[in-house]
C-alpha cells in the first residue's frame, strides 16, 4: 500500500512519563517517527506532540487510534490543512564565503545568530521541504554541523 | 484522616470491596504487607511465585466479573509478575496490580531489587502509575480501578516506593474520578445500528461471529436472545465459549485454526459477519485476504482500535457489547424474519454432518479428547474449567459442553503455560460451590506446580486433570506435519512421578490409564474435595483437528493427518 506522509498533533496531560508512553506505542506496534517535537501549551496542564509520520492509509488510522487509546492523551488531530514550520541551525567555517551564506539564510527566513573564532552558525525556519532544499544548497560551504528541529504545525 | 500510604492501599482495597488479594511479600512492599497482618477486610493469599499470583487474580476476576487484585514486591517479584500482566492485558481482564519499589532517594540509583517497573509494564498494561506522594494514593488507587473495569478492560499496574507507604498524609478515597482525557463510549450509534440491522434484514446467508467481550460485558443473555430473535448461525471464538448454551440449534461451535469444519466453511461462505467483541485475531482469520471474503462486515466493539484494524468494517459500532445489543434487540424483532435463512442454516447444517467436529476412539489407549467429554458428561454445568496452553487447551475448547459464560477460562491471547493451574485456584476463590477442573498437559503443568502448596494451604480444592503424551505436544505436532518428523526438544519421557508430586504437596495424586480408572479418579477427588493431581496416559501422537496450517485459509483445513 502506498505510503503516505502524516502530521499528526497529540494533546497529552503534561505528566511523567507521558512522552514514553507515546514513543513506545510507536515502537512496540512497528510504526515511523520522521520526527517528533514537544513543549507546554502555555497556560495549560497540557503539552503537544507534533509527530510527523509514515504509513499505509490503514496504519495512520491505527496510529491515530491508538494514540487516543492512551490514557493521557486527550486529543489527537491529524492534520489536512495545516502550516507547517521547522528550524535548522547550520555551523559553518568562517573560511567559507560568508556573504553567500548570509543570502541564502535571508531567502529561507534565516540569518546569522552566532559568529565565533573559527565558526559562524545560522539558522533558517521554514517548511520542512524548504529546509531541505536549503541544506542541499549549503554542502558546498561544507557545514560542520547541522541540527534540525523536527516539525510544528497549526490547523489553517 | 491521617494515615500511612501502606493504610491508605488497606483502605482503598476496602473501599473498593476487595474481598481477597493474591500476593508474595518482599523488602520494598513490606509496610503494606504489614498492614495486611493488622486488618481484616479482606483475605490475602499467598501463592508461591509471583507470576501465579497475578494468574490466580485473573481467574478470580474471570470467573466473578470483578477486578481481580494482585500484590508484589519489587525487582524479581516485579519482573515475575509481567508474564501474568501480559497475559491479562491480552485477554483484557480488569485486575489492579500493586507492586513496591525501592525508596524515591535510591530509584535510578541500580539500588538493590530495583527496576524500572513502569518502564517494563507500559506496554502489557491499560495503563501504570509511579506513586511520589501518598497524598496521590487514594485517587490514583480510585482511578486505577476505575480504567480496569471501564472500556476495554485491562490490567493497571501501580508501582510504590517504599518511602511512599511510609510517609504519613491526608486520606479521603474519592466518591467519583475525574478523569479529562479518558471517557469510554459505552453507547453505540442508533443510526449505525439501524443501518446494520437493515444489513441483517437484507442478507441472505448472514453469520454472528462472537467474541470474548460479549462475556467481558457481561451481555451473554442478550446475544442468546439475538441470536434466537435472528435465528441466525453463530460462530464462537475461543474466548468465547460459553456464550452461548452447546445445546443451541444456532451454535456452530468454535472457528479458526482449530474450528470445526462448519464453524469455518460458513465463515467463508457468509455474506454479512456480525462481529460482537471480537477482535479478528490471527488464530481465528487465518489468511486475513480470504478470511470471509464474500462478507459485509458489522463489527461492534468498545475498543475502536479494534474496529477495522485488521478487516475493514462497513458497519463500525463503537460502544458496549450489551447497550448495543440492547439497543438490536426491538429493531431486529421488528425488521429481521428468522424464515429468510432456513436454507442457508441447512447449508451450514450440511457443513456439519459432512465433517462433524470428532474424534476416533479407541479401546486400547485413551484418547484425550475422551476425557475431556467424559469429564462434561458427568460434570457439565457443574464444573468450572481452566486449562493450561497447547493440545489439551484445544481439545478442551473443542469437546466441553459449556453451557454458561465464565465457565471457561484460559489463556487466549498470549498463551502462557503454566497459567490454568493458578488460575483455576482464583476461580475456585471465587466461585467455590462449583467444581474446579484444570485440564492441562505433562508441559504446562510444570510451569507453576508450586501452587500445590497454596491449593493445599488455603483448601482450594482444584482438580487437576493432566492429559499426559509425554511430549509438548502442540510442538510436536507442528514438527510432525511440518518439520519433517524432528521432534527437537520436544519430547519429555523424563518426568516426575506425579502422584509421589502430589502428595508430597498434602494433595491426592492418582495414575489413569484406562476409562475406568479415570471415572474412579475424578470420582473420588470429587468426594475427597482435594487437590488432586490425575495423572492421565493418552495416547501419545494424538494431533488435534481439524487444523489450518499457520497462515492458511479458513477454508483449506486439514481434517485428517495420516502418519506418512
Amino acid at each position: 500500500m502506498a505510503q503516505e506522509r502524516r502530521v499528526i498533533s497529540v494533546i497529552v496531560m503534561n505528566e511523567a512519563s507521558v512522552l514514553s508512553r507515546i514513543v513506545g506505542l510507536f515502537s512496540g506496534r512497528g510504526y515511523n517517527i520522521d520526527s517528533l517535537t514537544v513543549a507546554p501549551i502555555p497556560g495549560s496542564k497540557y503539552s503537544r506532540i507534533t509527530i510527523v509520520t509514515q504509513g499505509s492509509i490503514r496504519v495512520i488510522e491505527q496510529i491515530i487510534k491508538q494514540l487516543h487509546k492512551l490514557i493521557p492523551v486527550l486529543k489527537v488531530y491529524e492534520h489536512e490543512h495545516l502550516v507547517e514550520k521547522e528550524m535548522a541551525l547550520v555551523k559553518f567555517p568562517v573560511t567559507e564565503c560568508l556573504s553567500d551564506i548570509a543570502a541564502l539564510c535571508g531567502a529561507y527566513n534565516g540569518q546569522i545568530v552566532n559568529v565565533g573564532e573559527d565558526t559562524i552558525i545560522v539558522n533558517v525556519a521554514d517548511e520542512p521541504h524548504r529546509v531541505s532544499n536549503f541544506l542541499k544548497a549549503i554542502k558546498r560551504f561544507h557545514p560542520k554541523e547541522i541540527v534540525r528541529s523536527g516539525v510544528v504545525a497549526m490547523e489553517m | 484522616m491521617q494515615i500511612s500510604g501502606a493504610q491508605m492501599v488497606i483502605e482503598s482495597l476496602i473501599a473498593e470491596d476487595v474481598s481477597v488479594v493474591f500476593g508474595y511479600p518482599g523488602g520494598a512492599i513490606m509496610n503494606v504487607y504489614d498492614e495486611i497482618y493488622k486488618q481484616s477486610g479482606f483475605q490475602h493469599v499467598l501463592a508461591r511465585h509471583e507470576q501465579a499470583a497475578i494468574h490466580a487474580a485473573e481467574g478470580y476476576s474471570k470467573t466473578t466479573g470483578k477486578v481481580g487484585v494482585a500484590m508484589i514486591t519489587s525487582g524479581p517479584g516485579f519482573t515475575n509478575a509481567v508474564t501474568g500482566l501480559a497475559d491479562a492485558y491480552m485477554d483484557s481482564i480488569p485486575m489492579v496490580v500493586i507492586s513496591g519499589q525501592v525508596p524515591m532517594s535510591l530509584i535510578g540509583t541500580d539500588a538493590f531489587q530495583e527496576i524500572d517497573a513502569v518502564g517494563i509494564s507500559r506496554p502489557c498494561t491499560k495503563h501504570n502509575y509511579l506513586v511520589t506522594d501518598a497524598a496521590d494514593l487514594p485517587r490514583i488507587l480510585k482511578e486505577a480501578f476505575y480504567i480496569a473495569s471501564t472500556g476495554r478492560p485491562g490490567p493497571v499496574h501501580v508501582d510504590i516506593p517504599k518511602d511512599v507507604t511510609a510517609q504519613i498524609a491526608e486520606y479521603k478515597y474519592p466518591e467519583t474520578v475525574e478523569l479529562e482525557t479518558y471517557k469510554p463510549n459505552v453507547k453505540g450509534n442508533l443510526r449505525q445500528i439501524k443501518k446494520a440491522v437493515d444489513a441483517i434484514a437484507a442478507s441472505s446467508r448472514p453469520m454472528f461471529y462472537l467474541g470474548g467481550g460479549i462475556i467481558n460485558a457481561n451481555a451473554a443473555e442478550e446475544v442468546r436472545e439475538l441470536v434466537k430473535m435472528c435465528n441466525i448461525p453463530a460462530v464462537e471464538t475461543f474466548m468465547a465459549r460459553g456464550t452461548l448454551r452447546v445445546d443451541d440449534t444456532n451454535l456452530v461451535s468454535m472457528l479458526g485454526m482449530h474450528g470445526s469444519y462448519a464453524a469455518n466453511m460458513s465463515m467463508s461462505e457468509t455474506d454479512l459477519m456480525i462481529a460482537i467483541g471480537a477482535r479478528f485475531d490471527d488464530r481465528v482469520t487465518g489468511k486475513l485476504s480470504e478470511f470471509a471474503k464474500h462478507a459485509k462486515v458489522i463489527h461492534i466493539d468498545i475498543d475502536p482500535a479494534s474496529i477495522s484494524k485488521l478487516v475493514p468494517a462497513d458497519f463500525p459500532i463503537v460502544g458496549d457489547v450489551k447497550n448495543v445489543v440492547n439497543e438490536m434487540l426491538p429493531l431486529a424483532k421488528e425488521k429481521v424474519d428468522g424464515e429468510r435463512y432456513a436454507s442457508w442454516r441447512e447449508t451450514v447444517a450440511n457443513f456439519d454432518k459432512l465433517h462433524p467436529l470428532t474424534y476416533e476412539d479407541s479401546d486400547d489407549v485413551l484418547k484425550p479428547q475422551w476425557v475431556i467429554e467424559r469429564i462434561g458428561e458427568l460434570l457439565g454445568d457443574d464444573a468450572n474449567i481452566t486449562t493450561d496452553v497447547g493440545q489439551h487447551q484445544m481439545w478442551a475448547a473443542q469437546f466441553y459442553p459449556f453451557t454458561r459464560p465464565r465457565q471457561f477460562t484460559s489463556s487466549g491471547g498470549l498463551g502462557t503455560m503454566g497459567f490454568g493451574f493458578p488460575a483455576a485456584l482464583g476461580v475456585k476463590r471465587g466461585d467455590p460451590e462449583r467444581i474446579s477442573i484444570n485440564i492441562t498437559g505433562d508441559g504446562s503443568i510444570l510451569m507453576n506446580i508450586q501452587e500445590l502448596m497454596t491449593a493445599v494451604e488455603y483448601k482450594l480444592p482444584v482438580i487437576n486433570v493432566i492429559l499426559n503424551n509425554k511430549y509438548l505436544g502442540m510442538v510436536r505436532q507442528w514438527q510432525t506435519m511440518f518439520y519433517d518428523k524432528r521432534h527437537s526438544s520436544t519430547d519429555i519421557s523424563l518426568q516426575p512421578d506425579f502422584v509421589m508430586l502430589a502428595e508430597s504437596f498434602g494433595g491426592v495424586g492418582y495414575r489413569v490409564k484406562t476409562k475406568e480408572e479415570f471415572d474412579a479418579a475424578l470420582k473420588d477427588a470429587i468426594e475427597k474435595n482435594v487437590v488432586a493431581l490425575i495423572d492421565v496416559t493418552v495416547n501419545r501422537l494424538e494431533n488435534v483437528l481439524p487444523m489450518v496450517p499457520a497462515g492458511g485459509s479458513l477454508f483449506n483445513m486439514m481434517l485428517e493427518y495420516k502418519d506418512k
